[in-house]
């Protein structure tokens, strides 16, 4: 699997999305090119948690007032929260809209094909809750993040985006 | 010395009637019978919960009072919510604690600490702007109207024991009616 993605895209998506405030707890994966950088600029308002599954329950609440919010988290905190999501998402269908960094995937391989339990088996709960999902792994696949988020909030329904990880390792 | 929680709550009632409130466990379903309300925030769906869906709406709606109703046993879930909450700070936030000491609608079962914990102390060491604990209904009654007037967050342990209970309407919480009704009270009233 080629990596060649940048957080700007994403973020540029995400302002495209009219996302507000990102719920996160950081990432490896994800911290230098996303929540650096969102913790530093306009528009986005951060709230840091302090346990993923508060993040979901905060964006629950923000739902109701048509406040759109991305919880940005690692792999680890979404199997962790998995109880929260699937009342909040599964159970309400409440717009709970995602972002996983998968930390130990290794580089040109697909999530589903990593040696790391932890990421291998994320794609299948995904499957098996019925959360739709992105993998963004070029700059190219993050044009699919506005309109999958408008989506989500539309029709109301939980939206994850998986990251690989970033910078090209082809 | 403990208070009755209806009490308590009926006092709340009586100062607060018709904002937010994110009430949950047995406080959810006796505040359904004591002050029936659209902007009941019933459905935190996951035990432990309620004080992060009260975040988000206080975030969300930031003109708008939200006061949670917490349980000992679910804060004890989720106690880093208190850090959250006060990294945040929302002055809009009243964060009420019914310590009862078990999980009551899980068998009565004491919860951990029940004899020393101090949720009060607990939320000004997370950084909460003011706290209070509450084992008197007279005392309770004198304070509250000053603490709902003061910006938040504010902590307000009530340690209470039951008083007159409420049917437990689990089907009324998890209602995609009670959670439409929220919804649209909530655009009526900070949206738009």
């Amino acid at each position: 699997m080629t990596r060649s993605l940048n957080g700007e895209s994403i973020l540029k998506g995400l302002v495209q999305a009219r996302i507000e405030f990102v719920v996160a707890l950081p990432d490896i994966v994800t911290c230098d090119e996303l929540l650096w950088p969102i913790a530093r600029r306009q528009p986005f308002r951060l709230v840091n948690v302090c346990k993923e599954d508060e993040g979901v329950s905060i964006c629950a609440g923000m739902s109701y007032a048509e406040k759109r919010a991305l919880l940005l988290i690692q792999h680890t905190g979404f199997l962790d929260s998995i109880n929260a999501i699937r009342v909040m998402g599964m159970d309400y269908q409440l717009p709970i809209v995602m972002m996983i960094g998968l930390q130990g995937l290794e580089k040109q391989r697909a999530p589903i094909q990593s040696e790391q339990n932890g990421v291998r088996i994320i794609e299948p709960i995904l499957k098996t809750m019925e959360i739709p999902y992105h993998v963004l792994s070029r700059n190219a696949d993050a044009v699919v993040i506005p309109e999958a988020i408008d989506e989500a909030y539309t029709a109301s329904h939980p939206l994850v985006f998986l990251i690989p990880g970033f910078g090209d390792d082809t | 010395m403990t208070m009755k929680r209806d009490q308590a709550l009926r006092m709340l009632s009586q100062h607060y009637p018709d904002g937010i409130v994110v009430p949950v466990y047995q406080s959810a379903f006796d505040w359904m019978g004591i002050r029936p309300h659209p902007l009941n925030y019933l459905c935190t769906g996951a035990m432990g919960q309620g004080s992060s869906h009260a975040l988000g709406l206080a975030l969300a709606c930031p003109e708008e009072p939200v006061v949670v109703l917490d349980g000992d046993g679910s804060l004890l879930m989720n106690l880093g919510s208190l850090v959250t909450i006060a990294d945040q700070s929302p002055r809009n936030l009243k964060h009420f604690v019914c310590q009862n000491g078990i999980y009551e609608v899980n068998g009565e079962f004491p919860i951990p600490g029940k004899n020393s914990i101090d949720f009060a102390a607990m939320a000004v060491a997370a950084g909460y702007e003011e706290a209070y604990t509450f084992a008197e209904i007279d005392a309770f009654s004198r304070a509250l109207p000053k603490i709902l007037a003061t910006p938040g967050p504010i902590m307000i342990a009530l340690q209470v024991e039951a008083g007159e209970t409420f049917p437990r309407d689990y089907p009324a919480i998890h209602s995609a009616q009670t959670r439409a009704a929220f919804k649209a009270a909530l655009a009526a009233r900070c949206i738009g």
